[in-house]
């Protein structure tokens, strides 16, 4: 019976290839113009909308017929907003920093003539004579796409750019497939866990299958609530039929009836785009009953977080979608065996799930080819801070900290210099540039004090304060401890009392061995990840960075001119340039004024320590210094 | 002091009468299982701007809950708001990236500007102020959500550029409506 069954799943798929397949033919061998806008939340919040629109009214002024349409993010979010045209005759090009005045150009200019606009260009896709390409950039050679693969390059809200891309191809096969096949090849393919903890994923999925219990669940966790890591938001805007490829996957495997993908409401875009995506896929009979007449039934729900960081731990997770408060319960027994309504329930993060197709469609050995011997595959980053390149990478695992850093994010603004980078969130650490060459994978990381967490990197330069940044995290955990332990609860409250005492200058110098002492008590008396890794920021900044602790201790002074307390803006006298109000003009506060000499001085007692002014001196005279201690500014 | 009409039959208010109302037609498309408290709450936030007290009573007898675990939920996600919100909302991010370029000192700069604290709402119920964990745009830091669309590079003087903004766009709409 089930071998004469085979080939209708095939058959049935074929079809929906071969549909989607000529309507990405359509537009893209047609003979007309493509023209992509890069519109992920990234891309928005530079103006990619407005872009969009001046695009579409100048191809209607000009009544050109081309394909326009909106993509996700391909990464390079220095750049947005950011425009790809396909032109027939032409490699394919970005544009980066597009505004409405130069895409009404490229369409005049480019389309209609026949000049690329070289100016603007960000990039080729393609290696060719007329423009530099993306290869050619320094992070080519160091960057992999396999979970960014489609990333700005297909429009997420049309199934059929993923079908005709290879999309679903990995489920037709898969459904073709015994799960124990699947676990098999999930498991010699390394994959491990990519929401941080790194779990083996085929031995998690291998156990769930195995347990007992009707229905079972598969839960997608995309409750990004790492202050500063947007890798899942952008899967999710840019490419969401990956994830649901992985998890209809996923759910075959184990045996789940249904999914539930669990997203942040605070990402509005990919919360419509997942909506839109599950529209199409239930159209296509990819979720549903008998998917792709195959006897395996599978419904996914969407569900949007209610932004609560602890509900990223997967017992607090299951908490809210039994609608009660996110308060994390013991493991074991682990969700895969006891889970959502006490069943049997597989939750994976999104990088994990959207690793899953390419991991049947390419191979397990194509999977392990890439990364380290404990760490297979790539892993995607994202790019924050004080970096020239912002944005979002996926790199093989086992690349340094520093080729990350500063050949793909091309280093350090403004010639400041690197002093640390944040790694993991608010359960990760700050690590030195001694650490800069530390390969990143699951197990280095935390043995250096971090951890790769699920991806997030901020980096910090001469001007960022280490313990303002331990405070700001533990200011971050202290709120979002959901209360249940009582050292995670009080303990965290404890220490932040103590570096807010630190950052005001009126800290003692025991309260170094004091917050070590109470960082190892919240991590051993705490039940979930939240409390276990809270002290981690500050663990790691006392440990490479106790100098600027003592600076503020024993003298009152940050070192890096940022803790509010410690500091004062003040004129040199003998450099302001006394006919200029640049500063009088933007104080907010009106703070400054101009004395008998016409020389500015600042009212010390008003000033609010905002910096705008500091800003607004030109910098011919750069005539505002920050000060500290405060008490260095003279008294005249 | 304004008079308060208060209904004969059920000793409510107008307004809360009102409120059970646009609750219950939303508790219509649900189903009596727990699991919908979340989306119930997100659906009725949604269109009210806030969860009232008459809200959350409807919703706890529609899923057979005691009121203070309704509550209980209510307080313990960020998402959930227990008053009106402004004319506009005012959303500063203070992600890690936001926070290490200045996020908190714009957040001071609004706090000025309004006069009102984090978590509240201007006495004019023009605006409302109120902090994000991380949108995720942390490329353009520091940012602040301005009714639902994330500005980027929101510096103090910016914060008055904005206010300006909303300023002459309702002087305009004043002048328009006489």
């Amino acid at each position: 019976m089930k071998v004469a069954r085979l080939p209708s799943i095939a058959l049935a798929f074929q079809q929906i290839k071969s549909q989607a397949e000529s309507h990405w033919r359509e537009f893209q061998d047609g003979g007309k113009p493509v023209i992509m806008v890069g519109a992920a939340t990234c891309g928005r919040a530079a103006g990619a909308s407005e872009v969009f629109r001046a695009i579409k009214g100048e191809l209607k002024k000009q009544k050109l017929d081309s394909s326009l349409f909106k993509v996700g993010c391909m990464g390079h979010c220095y750049a947005e907003p950011i425009v790809t045209v396909i032109k027939p005759g032409y490699p394919p090009i970005c544009y980066g920093h597009v505004n409405p005045v130069i895409a009404e150009r490229l369409i005049r200019e480019f389309i209609l003539g026949d000049d690329p606009c070289a100016d603007f260009v960000l990039g080729a896709l393609e290696e060719n004579d007329l423009v530099p390409s993306f290869s050619d950039f320094p992070r080519a050679k160091y960057e992999k796409k396999v979970m960014l693969k489609n990333c700005g390059f297909i429009d997420p809200e049309q199934i059929e750019h993923y079908i005709a891309n290879g999309g679903y191809a990995a489920l037709a096969k898969a459904l073709q497939m015994s799960p124990e096949e699947i676990i098999d090849d999930v498991k010699r393919s390394g994959l491990r866990g990519r929401g941080g903890a790194g779990f083996p994923t085929g031995q998690k999925w291998e156990i769930c299958r195995n347990a007992q219990g009707k229905p079972k669940y598969v839960i997608c966790n995309g409750d990004e609530g790492d202050p500063g890591a947007f890798m899942d938001r952008a899967i999710l805007e840019s490419d969401p039929h990956s994830v649901l490829e992985g998890m209809i996957i996923a759910g075959y495997t184990i045996g789940a009836r249904y999914g539930y993908i669990y997203i942040r409401a605070e990402y509005p875009l990919a919360v419509r785009r997942v909506q839109v995506a599950l529209r199409q896929v239930r159209k296509q009979n990819l979720i549903g009953k008998n998917i792709l007449g195959s006897d395996f039934n599978f419904d996914i729900k969407l569900f949007q977080s209610s932004g609560a960081f602890v509900c990223g731990e997967e017992t607090a997770l299951i908490a809210s979608l039994e609608g009660k408060t996110g308060l994390p319960g013991h493991r074991p027994p682990y969700p895969a065996v006891s889970g959502l309504y006490g069943k049997p329930t597989l939750i994976n993060n999104v990088k994990t799930l959207a690793s899953v197709p390419h991991i049947i469609d390419h191979g397990a050995e194509w999977f392990a080819n890439t990364g380290t011997d404990e760490s297979k595959g790539t892993a995607v980053f994202t790019l924050a801070g004080k970096v020239v390149n912002t944005g979002l990478t996926e790199v093989p695992m086992g690349t340094t900290l520093r080729q990350v850093i500063f050949d793909v994010g091309s280093g350090i603004p403004e010639g400041k210099r690197f002093k640390a980078v944040q790694i993991g969130g608010p359960s990760g650490g700050c690590l030195p540039e001694s650490a800069l060459d530390l390969p990143i994978d699951f197990d280095s990381l935390t043995k250096a004090g971090a951890m790769m967490g699920s991806g997030g990197m901020i980096v910090l330069d001469e001007d960022d304060c280490m313990v303002e940044i331990a405070r700001y995290f533990l200011e971050f955990t202290q709120k979002e401890s959901c209360g249940k332990c009582t050292f995670c609860r009080l303990g965290t409250k404890q220490m932040l009392e103590v570096l807010d005492e630190i950052t005001r200058g009126e800290g003692k110098i025991e309260d170094l061995d004091m917050l070590n002492q109470l960082a190892e008590d919240i991590k051993s008396g705490s039940l979930c990840g939240l409390g276990k890794t809270a002290p981690n920021p500050v663990l790691t900044t006392l440990h490479f960075f106790r100098d600027e602790y003592e600076a503020h201790i024993k003298e009152g002074r940050c070192p890096a001119l940022m803790c509010r307390e410690l500091i004062a803006y003040y004129i040199l006298p003998e450099k302001c340039e006394r006919s200029c109000d640049a500063c009088v003009g933007t104080c907010t506060v009106e703070a400054i004024s101009t004395n008998k000499k016409r020389i500015k001085v600042i009212d010390q007692e008003k000033c609010v320590k905002c910096g705008t002014c500091l800003g607004a001196c030109p910098p011919q005279y750069n005539a505002v210094v920050k000060l500290s201690p405060p008490g260095q500014v003279p008294t005249s | 002091m304004t008079k308060v009409a208060f209904d004969k039959k059920t000793g409510m208010t107008k307004k809360q009468a009102r409120i059970r109302q646009e609750t219950k037609r939303i508790l219509n498309r649900f189903s009596k299982k727990g699991g919908n408290l979340i989306p119930i709450l997100q659906k009725v936030q949604g269109k009210l701007g806030y969860l009232p007290r008459e809200a959350m009573l409807e919703i706890a007898e529609f899923l057979h809950m005691p009121d203070i675990d309704v509550y209980g939920v209510v307080t313990f996600y960020n998402q959930f708001r227990l008053n009106p919100p402004g004319r506009h909302s005012i959303r500063v991010c203070l992600g890690t990236a936001c926070h290490m370029k200045g996020g908190y000192i714009t957040l001071d700069a609004w706090k000025r500007r309004l006069e009102i604290d984090r978590g509240q709402t201007s006495p004019d119920w023009e605006f409302d102020l109120d902090t994000v964990a991380c949108v995720g745009c942390c490329v353009m830091a520091p940012v602040t959500v301005v009714d639902n669309k994330p500005q980027g590079y929101v510096a103090p003087t910016k914060v008055d550029g904005i206010l300006l903004s909303f300023k002459l766009q309702k002087e305009k709409a004043g002048k328009e409506s006489q």
